[in-house]
């Protein structure tokens, strides 16, 4: 690990592993701890059931209704549009979809290198405006905590070193695409222990949600 | 507070907590999008109004005891406890700033329940002993003479008498085997009377078999307005037990809308099973009537009408289309509110907020969003069907000099029968 080829090893090997490992169980546990908890039996005499609404809302909570749209547009159209560009940057670039293949062996076509490229700038701007907004805007101001600072630094930092290593902007290469898996693995660590288990447990929240609401016949 | 009364909180609050409750809170990601949902925020503009901020202590109850992590961070004095100075703080949080209207649920982008949580972390308020004075007057009223206004059985008999006089119909009492119980609530029977009227004449025209209970008349629920799911069930057993006195198969909700949410949706879940009879909201049983060919009505208004939907009754109760369709019936210039049904804004004074004298400043702040909906579409006359959003309407339009009266939509329902083939 001292020169930078062992660093890369490092990370693609025992780093790789521990990191998987730490974001598998840590995330199991984190479902486990919401499923155990349970739901008392609803008595009252539901409008419909629970799974359809609640799919449904899985589905539609991801558009803003257009009177929220217009009381926050900076929120909705930057939340969208970094989340969509990080989501192109981790899933169509070819040699992540690749290291998935090798992984899981499961795979798709991916993106032109240039559109990926261009994606990313896109979300390290946007992302750039998020933090601006959380320092700047007072409801931001007020509800923000260490979780929120840490969360946006590991999720923007294999971003940037992603963007670094592709053009090769710190040499030799092995430390940069070693710096860029790296924290990648940092943010895979984080996750099960910050606001970031939102990537999966959001989809519970919306069901719960849109079957609370769905139960009493309204669409939510 | 004493050490105990703490406890009996923090115990409640563990109570509380479940899945969907741990979902919500494990899916927060602090975007803000909750404030630009909430009237108390939007019109005050102080960020502390932020709906997630509010259920705060049943989050740190949630954070510290039932997740690993945050037993890990509580171990190294990283988490918050809750106090007793941390609860009286948050009392104006969750009763003065929150009607639990259920706008912020619609609108979170990870579909956290807002509302849901708030109802919860009420109850830890209250066990610990942390709530305004003006809602433990109106429990300790409810419990003691069923009534949170203290309103008595003698009081209700004047307006009987009153309306028997007038529509020269005889108003049922205690009639056992009828098919529905009406339910009444104490400000309808003290502000608005007419509804008594307008109920007797609808049901005689339509043919119903109904009564009143002398056992039980109140709807509303103090208990769980509070958030005391002791008082609540104890009111909503009196109504039960009425309804199995007199052997109906079928309770109406009046007018109101936490009164809806209460006997409706909470009801069977506080007293821990189904009820023998159904339960439906008055405009539910004009509507069903008017599908049914039921109600023969004759001429419309031609004002223009716009709505208030009672968040109860539509956001959290699932009763908006049928509203609009008695609307047509009756009015032909109706216009809807540009935010309506399941996203239309509170009025401000629900969850116990008109019950919380301290509150009266931040009710009116909060009643600016209804007012700036109101001017967009301007109508003649606003029409509702809650009792406490329709004074909270009142006093609003007079406090900001507006020039719009607001009606109930049983009625002008009531207004436009024909009666022995003439208009009533």
């Amino acid at each position: 690990m001292s020169d930078p080829m062992g660093f890369l090893l490092w990370t693609r090997g025992p780093m790789f592993v521990a990191a998987v490992s730490v974001f598998a169980l840590g995330m199991a546990l984190r479902l486990l701890e919401i499923f155990v908890l349970g739901r008392a039996p609803n008595y009252a005499e539901p409008r419909a059931g629970e799974w359809g609404p609640g799919l449904r809302t899985v589905l539609t909570r991801s558009l803003a209704d257009s009177g929220t749209f217009r009381h926050a547009p900076f929120n909705v159209l930057v939340g969208w549009i970094w989340h969509i560009g990080f989501l192109i940057a981790l899933l169509l670039f070819i040699p992540h979809i690749e290291l998935i293949k090798s992984v899981l062996g499961l795979h798709w076509p991916g993106l032109r290198n240039p559109a990926v490229d261009a994606a990313t700038v896109i979300t390290v701007v946007a992302l750039i405006a998020v933090l601006v907004h959380r320092l700047g805007h007072p409801v931001m101001q007020r509800i923000s905590t260490l979780d929120d600072y840490l969360a946006w630094t590991v999720t923007f930092l294999p971003l940037v070193t992603g963007y670094i290593a592709y053009h090769r902007l710190v040499n030799p290469y092995p430390l940069a695409l070693g710096m860029h898996i790296l924290t990648a693995e940092i943010f895979l660590i984080v996750l099960p222990f910050t606001k970031l288990t939102h990537i999966f447990t959001a989809f519970i929240a919306r069901w719960y949600n849109g079957a609370i609401f769905g139960r009493k016949g309204v669409e939510s | 507070m004493s050490q105990l009364s703490l406890e009996r909180g923090l115990a409640a609050f563990r109570q509380e907590l479940d899945a969907p409750a741990a979902a919500f809170f494990s899916s927060c990601v602090h975007c803000g999008l909750c404030a630009q949902a909430c009237p108390f925020y939007v019109e005050t503009g102080d960020p502390k109004y932020t709906p997630i901020l509010k259920p705060e202590p049943l989050r740190l109850v949630w954070e510290r005891e039932y997740t690993l992590w945050g037993r890990l961070k509580a171990l190294l004095g990283l988490s918050e406890h809750v106090t007793d100075e941390l609860l009286a703080r948050w009392e104006e949080l969750l009763y003065d700033s929150c009607t639990m209207c259920g706008r912020c649920s619609m609108v979170c982008p990870v579909g956290i329940d807002l509302q849901y949580l708030i109802r919860k972390t009420r109850e830890g308020m209250v066990a610990s002993g942390h709530v305004p004075e003006g809602l433990v007057g109106a429990a300790s009223r409810a419990v003691r003479t069923g009534s949170p206004m203290g309103l008595q059985w003698k009081t209700l008999q004047v307006q009987i008498t009153h309306v028997e006089k007038s529509t020269g119909l005889s108003v049922p009492i205690d009639r056992e085997g009828a098919d529905y119980m009406a339910l009444l609530s104490s400000m309808e029977v003290i502000n608005f009377p007419e509804y008594l009227g307008a109920i007797t004449k609808i049901f005689a025209h339509a043919g119903i078999s109904w009564t009143l209970s002398t056992d039980c008349f109140e709807a509303t629920n103090a208990g769980v307005q509070i958030g005391s799911k002791d008082i609540a069930a104890e009111l909503v057993q009196r109504v039960v037990d009425a309804a199995m006195k007199l052997g109906v198969k079928k309770v109406i909700s009046p007018e109101c809308g936490h009164a809806y949410t209460a006997i409706r949706w909470e009801g069977p879940n506080l007293i821990g099973r189904p009820y023998p009879f159904k339960v439906y909201h008055i405009i539910e049983v004009l509507e069903e009537l008017r599908g049914a060919g039921r109600l023969r009505t004759e001429g419309k208004e031609t004002d223009r009408l716009s709505m208030h939907d009672p968040c109860n009754l539509a956001r959290k109760g699932g009763v908006i289309q049928q509203q609009r369709n008695l609307m047509e019936l009756v009015s032909e210039n109706f216009v809807d509110l540009k935010e309506h049904g399941r996203y239309q804004w509170c009025c401000g004074a629900g969850g116990g907020v008109s019950s919380n004298e301290r509150a009266g400043e931040l009710r009116m702040a909060a009643f600016r969003r209804k007012k700036a909906q109101i001017e967009e579409v301007a109508p003649e006359r606003m029409v509702t069907m809650c009792a406490t959003c329709r004074t909270q309407l009142e006093e609003g339009i007079e406090e900001l000099n507006m020039d719009i009266p607001v009606v109930g939509l049983t009625e002008m329902i009531a207004d436009h029968l024909v009666e022995n083939g003439q208009p009533a």
